[in-house]
């Protein structure tokens, strides 16, 4: 049907030393995050059980499933935005057990909205700065009374929001209003934001939602150069399966608050389960 | 760097406008043009003008800057005015009346403190609710503050400090004395006090506003999720922005207390907060210039409509309603939208021409 060459990652995975597969490359450092057994109930409705995944220190992940599956809960509860109701969360080996989304980003995660919630009445340079917040700090009255730790940290805010700003090329556009951006400035925004906050692990939220073909190709190179630049494990949600497919090394299928499959992408594609979630079973006779 | 260069020219010409209208006022006052003086009622409004100029950009700071209404604004301004009151009269019995302007200073210092523990203690509870509900429980504080600010008695007996509840009978002169307010008050404030505060004001909010605790204050108004995922602590910030709106409007209290012989806690009711909101909404929601221009207006506004004697207040009412419906109406906007960048572009092109 296709007549481009199908894209799809070639990374070899290995068995995890506790349990899951990682990419062969990480498999001698510690997985960034590791989720075990993890549930939330909303009343008596079981939104996720079960959930276990680790994803190497590098790995680019995805996280995929019908519409309702639980995708996006399971994002809320990594940030801890929910507290999950059973299960235990280790962000780079540390428990993170009775914390909030402000401390879960300490420890090293960071996230993107599947409804951009960028801060649309202030410049594109500011949201990268608020992203800046923990990591270039000075104090309230230093601020008020612009003493010297204002300037540099301004400055140092300054050129690090830049270089940020320079991973797609959106330096030009640092004075622009963030709220009247294009639909994919915004999601490409949300990205460097999240970034600036120096995680270990980013969560995107269907990041190529609203994007053409071609912007969702270049978007697929651009998340593979900031995992190589940055060394760091991106855990996606997609629809886009050409994305999904592309780059993603190890794939999570969710339906129903349960996952149905892991693999690779090729395993994926071949599961007669995941192929049942989304299209339906085929009729006997 | 453009921007930023943006911001500081709106900033300075907002310091600008404060600097020229205090000097046409310091002009007026003096006399030495003829025809262009001030009336006497007009130059009784010059200390609350300023204590409202500070109140409004002191509330657009929660209101406009963290979002949140806050409806209790006249009780920070209530504690500010008696501590500031006990502590003048304190300080110039110790240092003798030489001193006013020290005592003022450190009055409106004390003031500010006193506002600001106050803030601390009512923003611990409320700053856990949001909106509406936030808006009525800041009400009821407000409320709270100036009924135990009624049966507060303090008095003082040589140079010690006494204070009952609900007791008169305290040793020594009173100073605070119950429903009857604070009497005997000796008028410390002066108009140049005023307008250094207003400058403090002005110094505090802008450059809170335009530094990494304001970004991160702004940051939570807009998407407080948003700002959490990127690791701002949102209780912190939240409590900056209301203690600091707190301490600023016990200052402006202290300046205003001490400009009155008499100050009963009935001056700081719901009334007082719901006027302040007025005209931080009339100058636009998160705008310290408007603010500023709306406070000023609207106080004097009354004075100049004294004329219309027994319609005064019904005239108030009605240029009110007629400033709200003309900022808000969308053809007279999208007018102003068309006509601002003309000119501004006419502007650019004859500066480009004279380069």
């Amino acid at each position: 049907m296709t007549q481009k060459p199908k894209r799809q990652s070639t990374t070899k995975m290995v068995p995890a030393p506790s349990h899951g597969i990682v990419p062969e490359r990480d498999v001698n450092s510690r997985p960034v995050l590791e989720a075990r057994n993890l549930g939330i109930d909303f009343g008596g409705l079981h939104a996720v059980e079960d959930f276990n995944l680790i994803i190497g220190k590098t790995e680019i992940a995805g996280l995929i499933g019908p519409n309702g599956a639980g995708k996006t809960t399971v994002f809320n509860l990594l940030t801890k935005v929910y507290q999950p109701t059973m299960g235990t969360i280790l962000l780079n080996g540390r428990d993170t057990a009775g914390m909030n989304t402000m401390q879960a980003n300490k420890l090293g995660i960071a996230r993107t909205f599947q409804n951009i919630r960028l801060f649309g009445n202030m410049s594109v340079e500011d949201n990268v700065r608020i992203g800046l917040h923990n990591q270039v700090r000075y104090g309230m009255f230093s601020g008020i009374f612009r003493l010297p730790a204002y300037w540099e940290g301004e400055r140092k805010q300054h050129e690090r929001a830049m270089d940020l700003l320079s991973i797609f090329d959106m330096q030009d556009l640092a004075g622009h209003q963030a709220g009247s951006l294009p639909y994919g400035a915004q999601r490409r925004l949300e990205i460097v934001r999240a970034l600036a906050t120096n995680p270990s692990l980013l969560l995107l939220d269907e990041p190529a939602a609203g994007m053409n073909p071609h912007e969702t190709e270049e978007l697929m190179e651009n998340i593979t150069k900031i995992r190589d630049q940055f060394k760091i494990a991106i855990l996606l949600i997609e629809h886009d399966m050409s994305l999904v497919m592309g780059i993603c090394e190890g794939i999570c299928v969710l339906n129903y608050g349960r996952i149905i499959a892991k693999g690779t992408a090729e395993e994926i594609q071949n599961n007669p389960v995941v192929i049942e979630a989304y299209l339906g079973k085929r009729k006997e006779n | 760097m453009k921007k930023s260069n943006k911001k500081l020219t709106s900033n300075l010409i907002t310091y600008g406008i404060v600097v020229v209208a205090f000097l046409l006022c310091q002009l007026a006052i003096s006399g030495v043009i003829d025809g262009f003086s001030m009336s006497r009622s007009l130059k009784g409004q010059l200390i609350p003008i300023c204590v409202y100029i500070v109140m409004a950009v002191s509330l657009n700071l929660t209101v406009g800057i963290s979002g949140e209404l806050s409806l209790g604004h006249a009780g920070f301004m209530s504690v500010g005015a008696f501590s500031g009151i006990v502590a003048a009269m304190w300080l110039s019995k110790g240092m003798g009346n030489e001193n006013e302007l020290l005592c003022l200073v450190l009055a409106i210092i004390v003031g500010g403190i006193c506002a600001g523990i106050a803030g601390v203690i009512i923003g611990i509870p409320v700053l856990r609710l949001r909106g509406d509900y936030l808006a009525i429980v800041t009400l009821a504080f407000g409320e709270i503050i100036r009924n135990v600010l009624n049966c507060l008695y303090i008095s003082l007996d040589g140079s010690s400090l006494h204070l009952a509840f609900n007791n008169p009978n305290i040793p020594g002169k009173l100073l605070v004395n119950g429903p009857a307010g604070a009497t005997g008050v000796s008028k410390f404030s002066t108009f140049g006090m005023g307008f250094v505060l207003v400058l403090f004001t002005l110094f505090v909010v802008l450059n809170l506003i335009n530094s990494r605790s304001g970004r991160a204050i702004m940051a939570i108004r807009d998407s407080r999720i948003a700002a959490e995922s990127v690791g701002i602590n949102i209780t912190k910030y939240k409590m900056m922005a209301f203690v600091t709106s707190a301490v600023l409007a016990g200052m402006a209290g202290a300046l205003y207390g001490l400009n009155f012989s008499t100050v009963t806690a009935s001056k700081f009711k719901f009334d007082t907060s719901i006027l302040v909101l007025v005209f931080v909404v009339l100058g636009g929601i998160g705008n310290i210039r408007g603010s500023i221009i709306a406070a000023t207006l609207l106080t004097v506004l009354p004075e100049l409509l004294r004329a219309f004697s027994t319609y005064r207040m019904l005239i108030y009412a009605i240029v009110l309603i007629l400033v709200m419906l003309a900022t808000n109406n969308p053809t007279l906007r999208s007018a102003v939208d068309r006509i601002v960048p003309r000119l501004r572009k006419s502007a650019a092109r004859k500066e480009s021409d004279q380069a």
